[in-house]
């Protein structure tokens, strides 16, 4: 029997039939379809989280002059505040409210009846205390059910206050996974916040970040490489961003999409409202990073620029090659299993091979196909009823702000190279024989360590532990273990420091207790002392 | 640091700022997993689920295990219960627990799901159980929510034969295994048989073995809640988060039950032995008492250091009164008390400590929240805050030292294994807050003040 059958054959015939789609194992010569952006099937342990957390938690939580005020009872507010590493530097001029927690609280009577009073009492108060210029109203999910209209209140508070505010009706029960809210999200970015902007970019090389959410700093290394070689990066979506940053993106001449799942709407959006085209790249891992760079300056295609791209991979890679090579005499060979949200799964392939780890399992949480097969597969996704219910909106060209850095005929070609507006997804750089897992849930977590026994295993705090009971080390690849940054260069060394000492840390060789192995008796033979 | 924070009172009604509680329901998800080969079930949208874990795995380090109804929007337009009859189904299948534990949510709550009837139209396998408790979002806190699982666990399954078995049932609030364990170490000193319900330990505190559980050891049994029924007499420690499961105890199998204070520092802990030796009818040992001595002893020595120190404690309501009757004891001001879960009691039960100890100028709030706390001490300070990690950000912002105690911990390490209660518990917060007063003064004296001795 398969590995992979040897998980599936303990379920029932239901839910065999229904995971069996998401699971495959890759073979370069087979389609590789895997069933994604479906219904968890109820009673199944799975990490996936929810649409509010998709919504509030993911991309608009990093916006750090945002007020955010989550309109609900208190978990949802609670249990996003300050737990996903998205960090916030301090800026003249610019609020900060990544250390606070807002919510209405709603109490029995709210439910019951309604809690649109006690909102707007709410942004009242923050407006008291806080005088924010922007507040975001986030829906948990029974506001949803008992009515509340919170884009009327937002409306209204724009009004009294002349401030921004806008409402996200992104309720825990909407879509399937955290998806869903990613692109209520990016929708309402959209419609309100971009293009508003009137500061103009210095140069030329206007680039913005998208899908970057600054997790350990992750963002900030980004900026730094792209500023020593002469990027300005006009905003970055949302890490450590500000409402201004973001109200300029239309401003940038060309979109970098780090995460592709959560921020794809966007990129998309803004390329047929102002004409700026994206490119999917990947700062994790050394070579990743190098790629990167090295397309960027393909796209702006100036032969300074490009001399200074190669002049500071040249240098950062002197700063860490060292390490990199003792490192990787510590971990060559070694097997990983990454289990993450949308594109880290994929990412971290990159820099685990740059390490000479091999990738023998991956998956996503809340993955659509293209994040596994590529972009080419979309036309051929079928959207469900639960899709269905998550509005997609549609842009024109803005008359004014509309402009091309290319050529019509060089984005074309550009395009048709598939080195813009596409992502190839994690098969193409997968090995034969290795398995992709969508929504990678308890069961078959457990059932694939024991089988594939990889050395490490990467995902999230909920199954960490799991793992590591089992004897697999086990590091978070949502919040790195509160360490990072992990991306380009100096990250690389940070992560490959991490997972040995993870691996070589003395406790894993205590696991067993001595008396385990040893003889329980010992006793005499015949009056002598045995031994 | 929380630099919109003003010391200048304002008075809200609907805007919460920083919130010194949680929801329901991952207090029901956590008393559940202290039942033996107990699936804890959220019935509601799957975020629910994975949030309450998260958090439960954050502050435990070890796996939370539970399961979830999954809902979309389809469920929450026709109501869940094909989803919790496919759930239910699923994990008898797939995980096999003896019993699965059911707990609603905002959105289930909200749409009106009865639990009573969708778990009667399941088909549950012999010799399995499933239970419900309502947890609604919108009302209490985690610790109600705690404290709902506690009751529906003996309200489903406790039963009286009718003949007493001896045992004394202990509730143990909503505190880390390494409580639990504690409180159950002094019962089996005093010669005790009991079933604590629910009990965390062996569960939240598993160990290293290199095999995953998904059961471990640890837990009450279905059995032994059965049993409850019989026993002779309940302990509700605190009253809060336990009271609700005594009652329902004695409403259901006439077992009659004594609400305890948090066995926290010597005064609750000495009522704590007092109990279990009016109820064995046997002499406290000695090895009790030298223990209590010791405490005793310890906090005679650290006096010049804690005497009429102002700390603020904030936290769930049963432990932030514990902790505040040690202070006391210490012979430090309790200035500020802060729970976010509502309920008058909390604020009764601090003045009378108050009146007690003799104390004027103290302030006790439940329902209140940390911006509110952090605005009483910006307007009058305080030498040291006890809490959980949320706290952190006031303890810098203000340079106060800062003892991390309750829940949640989530950026610390081994503290759910080290018990707050007893006079074992009461020895090491004795230890931390000795430590952080006095790491204070090694930092902010003068080079020429700098002791070698202290």
């Amino acid at each position: 029997m398969s590995v992979v059958e040897k998980v599936l054959d303990q379920y029932s015939s239901k839910v065999y039939k229904n995971r069996k789609e998401h699971i495959v194992t890759v073979d370069k010569n087979d389609k590789n379809e895997i069933a994604t952006n479906v219904r968890t099937i109820p009673g199944i342990i799975t990490q996936r989280g929810c649409c509010f957390a998709g919504c509030k938690g993911v991309v608009l939580g990093p916006i750090k002059d945002a007020f955010i005020i989550v309109h609900g009872p208190i978990g949802c507010s609670y249990y996003t505040w300050g737990t996903r590493r998205h960090k916030a530097k301090k800026e003249e001029n610019v609020d900060n409210y990544l250390q606070y927690c807002f919510s209405t609280d709603m109490q029995e009577a709210d439910i019951v009846f309604g809690g649109e009073k006690k909102l707007k009492k709410a942004v009242q108060e923050a407006m008291d205390l806080f005088h924010p210029s922007t507040i975001m109203i986030c829906s948990t999910c029974p506001v949803g059910l008992i009515g509340d209209d919170i884009h009327a209140v937002a409306r209204w508070a724009e009004q009294e206050y002349g401030i921004k505010c806008i409402a996200f009706s992104c309720e825990g029960y909407k879509g399937v996974s955290q998806s869903a809210g990613h692109h209520i999200a990016n929708n309402q970015l959209v419609r309100y916040v971009i293009g508003e902007g009137d500061r103009e970019s210095k140069t030329k090389f206007a680039i913005n970040i998208l899908g970057e959410y600054n997790i350990g700093g992750d963002g900030w290394e980004v900026e730094r490489l792209l500023k020593r070689i002469g990027y300005e990066v006009i905003a970055t979506f949302t890490g450590d961003s500000s409402m201004e940053d973001l109200k300029n993106a239309h401003q940038a001449n060309l979109s970098l999409v780090q995460c592709h799942r959560s921020i794809n709407y966007i990129a998309e959006l803004i390329e047929t409202k102002y004409g700026i085209p994206w490119m999917k790249i990947n700062f994790i891992g050394v070579e990743g990073t190098i790629k990167s760079l090295r397309n960027i300056a393909k796209y702006f295609n100036d032969p300074e620029l490009t001399e200074r791209t190669e002049a500071v991979i040249a240098d950062e890679l002197d700063l860490i090659e060292e390490d990199m090579a003792y490192y990787k005499t510590k971990l060559k060979g070694k097997t990983a299993a990454i289990y993450v949200g949308g594109s880290r799964a994929h990412h971290y392939q990159f820099l685990l091979n740059d390490l000479g780890v091999h990738t023998i399992l991956a998956g996503h949480e809340f993955g659509h196909r293209e994040e596994y097969e590529g972009r080419e597969v979309i036309p051929f996704v079928k959207p469900d009823a639960d899709s269905k219910n998550i509005e997609s909106i549609t842009v024109s060209p803005d008359p004014e702000k509309f402009h091309v850095y290319l050529s019509e005929e060089d984005l074309n070609r550009l395009r048709e190279e598939k080195f813009l507006n596409y992502y190839g997804g994690m098969v193409k750089d997968m090995h034969d024989g290795t398995y992709m897992v969508d929504d990678l849930n308890h069961f078959e977590t457990e059932e694939f360590l024991k089988l594939l026994k990889p050395d490490i295993f990467f995902s999230g705090i909920k199954d960490k532990f799991v793992a590591q009971k089992g004897g697999t080390l086990s590091r978070q690849l949502h919040s790195y273990d509160y360490s990072g940054p992990y991306s380009c260069f100096r990250g690389a060394v940070n992560f490959a420091r991490d997972v040995t000492m993870g691996i070589y840390t003395p406790a894993w060789s205590y696991v067993k207790a001595p008396w385990k192995s040893a003889p329980i008796l010992e006793g005499t033979m015949g009056g002598d002392k045995a031994c | 640091m929380l630099d919109y924070t003003k010391k200048e009172s304002y008075e809200r009604s609907a805007l919460r700022i920083n919130p010194a509680k949680t929801c329901q329901p991952v207090g029901a998800m956590y008393a559940a997993l202290g039942v033996h080969e107990c699936m804890p079930h959220s019935h509601g949208s799957q975020g629910c689920c994975a949030f309450h874990r998260m958090f439960l795995t954050r502050h435990f380090k070890d796996p939370a295990m539970a399961s979830s109804s999954s809902f979309t929007e389809g469920a929450s337009v026709f109501g869940g219960g094909s989803n919790l009859k496919t759930a239910a189904k699923n994990i008898f299948d797939i995980y096999n627990p003896k019993i699965i534990a059911v707990h609603t949510t905002c959105l289930s709550e909200t749409i009106g799901d009865d639990l009573n009837a969708l778990i009667q139209g399941i088909d549950i396998p012999e010799g399995k159980y499933m239970v419900h408790t309502n947890t609604p979002s919108y009302k209490g806190s985690h610790i109600t929510g705690f404290s709902n699982m506690a009751a529906s666990f003996i309200n489903y399954l406790s039963v009286s034969s009718g003949r007493k078995n001896g045992k004394l049932a202990i509730i143990p609030g909503f505190v880390n295994p390494g409580d639990m364990r504690e409180m159950k170490r002094l019962a089996e000193i005093m010669g005790i048989t009991y079933t604590m319900l629910p009990d965390t330990s062996g569960v939240m505190d598993s160990p290293m073995t290199g095999k995953f559980e998904m059961f471990p050891k640890g837990g009450t049994t279905v059995e032994e809640i059965i049993g409850l029924g019989d026993s002779k007499l309940t302990l509700a420690i605190g009253k809060f988060a336990s009271e609700a499961g005594a009652q329902a105890l004695e409403k259901k199998c006439h077992v009659t039950f004594k609400t305890l204070a948090m066995p926290i520092g010597i005064g609750n802990t000495d009522k704590y032995i007092m109990e279990l030796e009016s109820f064995i009818k046997k002499e406290v040992p000695y090895e009790i008492e030298e223990e209590r001595g010791q405490l005793v002893d310890i906090l005679i020595d650290i006096h010049p250091y804690t005497y009429n120190k102002k700390a603020a404690i904030f936290g769930d309501p049963d432990t932030v009164l514990g902790l505040a009757e040690f202070v006391l004891e210490m012979g430090m001001i309790p200035k500020y008390l802060v729970t976010g879960t509502p309920g008058d009691a909390f604020e009764t039960a601090a003045e009378s400590l108050f009146v007690k100890f003799g104390m004027e100028g103290c302030k006790a709030k439940a329902a209140g929240d940390l911006y509110e706390l952090h605005q009483w001490i910006k307007a009058e300070g305080v030498d040291l805050l006890i809490g959980g990690t949320h706290g952190k950000y006031i303890a810098r912002a203000e340079d106060i030292p800062f003892v991390r105690a309750g829940f949640p911990i989530i950026d610390r390490y081994i503290h759910s294994y080290m018990p707050l209660v007893g006079y074992k518990g009461g020895m090491r917060l004795a230890e931390l807050i000795t430590n952080a007063l006095m790491d204070r003064i090694d930092r902010d004296s003068k080079e020429e003040d700098f002791e070698m001795v202290m």
